[in-house]
């Protein structure tokens, strides 16, 4: 099936499904998992999105399928309008769809920071002197300019991921996908790369998704997707899902700590409103009461 | 007694243009049975000085007493101290290598010196304790979810039996349930065996809400070593050095500033939701 797309659609899965199959040794398929199932969304240009969900419930899988590393065992994912099944448009779609992963230190390639940016878009053939305009423009959205000519080892683990995402930004992808990409960080590696990722979305328009455990991270998404076991069972933005604290934690996760101070303080009897999502939200809730 | 650090120094390439002094004059000591966080930010020394604890690393200056004895002391069997000091490595799972989970936990019993059926009796206590249950000792280490890998990885330690329990980010990548799971099993050990157990870890909120003390690391010295409550009472300094103080500290230290009598140095969220109670006039903690 071929789609042009909506001009305001960066992503479309129609009952994606992914199934991994094993095989025995005469090649007898001995056991399939249904690692995503039956899942359809879709996502608008210049959102920032989340996706949350416990080990194994096929958010990887998922975000596999954006820049067609995956492709659909079963329905269709479109990605800019390009169906990631028909291997032409493979090309374009992962250079749409940038991708950042958990740990920096395998994806850092070059000896100088400035080249493992330029890396990325030399490969795709980019003229020389945009190369460095690129190189240049990407370190600065991540703040990490000032370090264009140290080495990458004598970074930090933010600044590490930092520069990843760079490496990402400098292809100038539409879409940037990051499977928990502070889940090695410091507490203060991981405030650096979250502030890098809003500001790709807000100041570069890139849609984000970002796959992730820390729960303090998405309260700034658009809209927050949940997954258990491959499909995808809550949806809204953050201020809804974190309402649902129980729920919540039926699926293994968890709410923000301001969320569940909240929700215990309900519990006892103290009227707040559902869904506060930051120390300011709550001090502000607890002042009007007093 | 038990670990005693005195003027630990340790220094990466010596004499080189890349020479790192890694520890600075660390002197402390962890008592019997303490539950101890150590934190500090990426590089701040804090593998480094876990490393000393059992021995891995030699100090380039400085004492370490086990029990009152100096390990570095000649003849002193340094074997029996990596054993009676278990270190869980980050991301452990990675050292899994046997067919089976039981083979796999009986391999550092073994290792001791004990017999096949020995080594198997400890290794089905220490899946006991890490919250393993029989159905998985024939399966694959291979085969199982993240959450259960890393249990079958510090089973893997618990085996040989330790006094202290050392773990290097447990829960880094595990999912919130998953986090909680590891860290309740980790204080039932400390609990139920009396295990002394050192948690480095980046989740302020994990380790404000089980150690007993902290240690917090920076630039190779000890910065601070006290109760959760003394040491996030310096946030601000915390944050300059790169880390923080759990969200609930913030959000108490905000309250306070608005005119609410709370206590400022609640640090868990059940202290927090007690002390602000107390404060709306409402309950009785």
């Amino acid at each position: 099936m071929e789609r042009t797309g909506q001009p305001g659609e960066m992503l479309r899965a129609e009952e994606l499904v992914y199934e991994y199959h094993r095989y025995d040794e005469e090649g007898r398929e001995t056991e399939a998992t249904r690692a995503v199932d039956n899942v359809s969304l879709h996502v608008e240009k210049g959102e920032f999105v989340a996706i949350l969900g416990h080990n194994g419930s096929g958010k990887s899988t998922l975000a596999k399928h954006i820049n067609a590393i995956l492709t659909p065992t079963g329905g269709t994912v479109w990605v800019g309008g390009k169906d990631t099944g028909k291997e032409e448009n493979l090309w374009e779609i992962r250079q749409s769809a940038g991708m950042v992963f958990q740990n920096p230190d395998n994806q850092i390639i070059g000896t100088v920071v400035e080249e493992d940016v330029g890396f990325g878009p030399e490969n795709m053939g980019v003229p020389t002197k945009e190369i460095w305009e690129r190189v240049e423009e990407s370190l600065k959205a991540v703040d990490m300019l000032k370090y264009r000519h140290h080495s990458p080892n004598k970074l930090s683990g933010g600044q590490k991921q930092r520069v990843a995402i760079a490496g990402v930004v400098a292809m100038h992808p539409q879409c940037i996908v990051l499977d928990e990409p502070t889940a090695m960080l410091d507490p203060n590696g991981r405030r650096e790369v979250i502030r890098a990722v809003r500001a790709l979305n807000q100041v570069e328009e890139i849609t984000v998704i970002l796959i992730t455990h820390y729960m303090e991270e998405v309260i700034h998404a658009d809209r927050v997707f949940v997954m258990d076991s491959g499909r995808v069972v809550m949806e809204g933005t953050p201020r809804e899902i974190f309402s649902r604290v129980e729920e919540l934690k039926s699926y293994r996760l968890d709410v923000p700590q301001a969320t569940l101070l909240a929700w215990e303080l309900k519990k006892a009897g103290v009227n707040l409103p559902d869904g506060i999502l930051s120390r300011e939200e709550l001090v502000e809730a607890l002042c009007q009461l007093s | 007694m038990s670990i005693k650090l005195e003027q630990v120094n340790y220094v990466y390439s010596p004499d080189t243009a890349y020479e790192i002094h890694a520890l600075k004059n660390v002197s402390l000591e962890i008592g019997d049975g303490q539950f101890i966080g150590l934190i500090g930010h990426t590089g701040s020394g804090k593998s480094t000085l876990v490393q000393h604890l059992n021995g891995l690393m030699k100090a380039t200056s400085g004492h370490i007493y086990f029990h009152g004895e100096d390990i570095y002391a000649p003849g002193y069997d340094m074997r029996k101290l990596r054993s009676r000091v278990g270190l869980v490595f980050q991301y452990p799972e990675h050292q899994l290598f046997e067919v089976d989970v039981l083979s796999d936990v009986c391999f550092g019993p073994k290792n001791q010196g004990l017999s096949k059926e020995e080594a198997q009796e400890r290794a089905k206590a220490a899946l006991r304790m890490a919250g393993l249950s029989e159905k998985f000792y024939r399966q694959s280490p291979f085969e199982l979810s993240g959450g259960q890998k890393r249990r079958a990885a510090i089973a893997g330690v618990l085996a040989m039996e330790p006094e202290v329990l050392i773990l290097d980010e447990p829960t880094a990548g595990l999912d919130p349930r998953g986090r909680d799971e590891i860290l309740d099993q980790i204080q039932k050990l400390h609990r139920e065996k009396g295990i002394t157990i050192v948690l480095v870890s980046h989740s302020m909120e994990d380790v404000a809400k089980y150690v007993e003390r902290i240690i917090v690391m920076n630039q190779g010295e000890v910065m601070y070593h006290d109760t959760p409550r003394e040491v996030f009472r310096h946030y601000r300094e915390l944050e300059a050095v790169g880390l923080a103080a759990p969200e609930v500290t913030y959000l108490m230290h905000a309250l306070k500033e608005k005119g609410f009598r709370v206590d400022a140095d609640a640090t868990t969220v059940e202290e927090a939701r007690d002390t602000i109670l107390a404060a709306l006039g409402k309950g009785n903690p």
